[in-house]
């Protein structure tokens, strides 16, 4: 067999994604999305963050308040005591003539109006099945192997030079043809364990440290987050990684292509290159 | 002038309509009722699976008087205008009386010095509202449990609810009334006091004086101020609009242990 120039690349199709991957990383899509939206309506009741036990009412290290210039109401975001203006997307927004002092606006929020009595029974219907969703992929990845044979990094892997190697052609949108396409490289499982070691089961940590029920029954988790106040903003700073975890994994999507990732996800079937004819 | 949409204008539009659709979806389903009991089915699996997994006595933790909060802010009523409240406030609640009364054998009625004469405790715990924001006070209190011993609940009392002094809303039928109630799993918990005392202070108007419910393992809510009188109860559906509590009534959960 040889590589002609210009012969056209056979395709072939692999079976990449085994149905729990695929059913568990769709509701996680749908409970990951209602959680953030239903958090942002929970943290608009009290939009200021705090480091510690207790809320220093004058010194949050993060807040979106409304305030006035010239009359008009504007939305000011103060971090680390620099104080951003920031009218229409945080501290202050809405329809014109309608605006309103809120944390996030109205389309980032479920329900869209204030409410947190309905804002937090949507988090924890589906922090509940978020949970029983992530328990299913655990156990199912450890039983079959998938998390060992596909996503734990191997010796090769992590070798200085493979890594430089893969950080180049990702920044140059260049992705593995042919047989090393059937693997996730070093970049993807490392994002992905982060994801799936670290940042999730941290959600479900500081969200456990926010509930003065849990915290009688294991105090040790306040002393891991620095105090409940801590726990509150480390669950929000992970919020905000785990989103740009989806936006990068959006972009990696479109751009090692769109149909054939989406394919793979719900059918199970990828289609990787093959130079010159296959079989 | 119209014209015909380009490309991106029609992705925009997409993902506007898109959007839009979703936010009213996710409006529609957290007001028709059927989709409502869906989302709060997950309250009664919270409240089981906390009560599972937290020991009946194990403690909210305590803290040291170096991280006792110079801001403890005061939420709901902050001064009653009740004419009742009003004419207890003027006289000091020189004639203040905690009645206990229900399903016991014995109803009591406590003036502030009874009060002070029961088994108390002082603790100094971190008060967490459902807002999101905490503050740390130390408290000093009659302890619920031996109180209630004195009146002996009936084999029947399951809930004890505090009926308060304030009107939080004004309606037209009472329910605007401050009122809670927690089980006996709570009522006997070692640190669940009747609190007279704020920071070695006689608790203050906007904090609830002369007296208010610590449940130290439930939000803030739950700590009901200007306690009246204490019920003991079989169930609560008689009382407010039926659901247990003052914010119960407009949607929050009646087990604030989250």
């Amino acid at each position: 067999m040889t590589d002609k120039p210009g012969a056209k690349p056979a395709k072939l199709l692999v079976y990449r994604h085994a149905g729990v991957t695929r059913a568990t990383h769709w509701v996680n899509v749908l409970a990951l999305s209602l959680l953030l939206m239903s958090g942002l309506q929970i943290f608009n009741a009290h939009p200021a963050l705090y480091w510690g036990a207790k809320s220093v009412f004058a010194h949050p290290w993060l807040a979106m308040v409304a305030g006035e210039r010239g009359g008009q109401p504007v939305g000011v975001t103060t971090i680390a005591g620099h104080a951003f203006p920031t009218t229409g997307l945080f501290g202050w927004s809405g329809k014109p003539g309608m605006g309103e002092p809120r944390g996030f606006p109205a389309w980032a929020t479920i329900p869209s109006y204030r409410d947190l009595a309905d804002g937090r029974r949507w988090h924890f219907f589906f922090a509940w099945l978020f949970v029983i969703n992530g328990l299913v992929y655990w156990a199912i990845g450890l039983i079959n192997r998938h998390i060992a044979r596909d996503l734990w990094p191997t010796r090769g892997d992590l070798a200085p030079r493979h890594i430089w190697h893969e950080i180049v052609t990702h920044a140059q949108l260049k992705f593995p043809k042919g047989e090393d396409a059937r693997r996730y490289n070093i970049l993807q499982k490392g994002a992905y364990l982060a994801v799936i070691l670290v940042l999730l089961p941290l959600m479900v940590a500081t969200g456990l440290t926010m509930s003065p029920g849990i915290d009688a029954a294991a105090p040790w988790l306040l002393d891991l987050f620095g105090g409940r106040q801590s726990a509150r903003s480390i669950h929000f700073i992970s919020a905000w990684l785990i989103v740009g975890f989806v936006i990068v994994h959006l972009v990696m999507v479109v751009a090692s292509g769109t149909w054939n990732n989406i394919r793979s996800m719900i059918t199970g079937r990828y289609a990787i290159e093959v130079e010159g004819a296959a079989e | 002038m119209t014209r015909p949409l380009n490309r991106r204008g029609w992705l925009t539009a997409a993902g506007a309509s898109a959007a839009g659709l979703w936010l009213a979806a996710c409006n529609k389903l957290t007001e028709d009722p059927k989709s409502a009991a869906v989302l709060k089915s997950a309250e009664g699996l919270t409240r089981r699976a906390q009560r599972l997994v937290i020991d009946r006595k194990a403690l909210a933790r305590e803290f040291a008087p170096a991280d006792i909060s110079a801001d403890f802010k005061p939420n709901g009523s902050t001064n009653p205008s009740d004419a009742d409240y009003v004419a207890h406030l003027a006289k000091g609640f020189a004639d203040y009386r905690l009645v206990v009364d229900g399903l016991v054998e014995h109803p009591l009625s406590l003036s502030l010095a009874d009060l002070r004469q029961q088994p108390a405790r002082t603790q100094i715990t971190r008060h967490d509202c459902v807002e999101g924001w905490s503050s740390i006070g130390k408290w000093t209190g009659a302890r619920l449990g031996p109180l209630l011993d004195q009146a002996k609940l009936k084999p029947n009392a399951r809930y004890i609810v505090l009926h308060c002094a304030d009107t939080l809303e004004e309606t037209l039928d009472g329910t605007g009334q401050y009122y809670e109630s927690i089980d006996l799993i709570d009522a006997y918990h070692p640190q669940t006091l009747l609190a007279y005392a704020m920071n070695d202070a006689p608790l203050p108007v906007a904090h609830g004086a002369p007296l208010r419910l610590r449940v130290e393992r439930q939000l803030g809510y739950k700590q009901a101020k200007y306690v009246m009188r204490l019920e003991a109860v079989s169930d609560f559906a008689h009382i407010g609009r039926g659901n247990g509590g003052f914010w119960e009534d407009r949607g929050y959960e009646w087990y604030a242990g989250i």
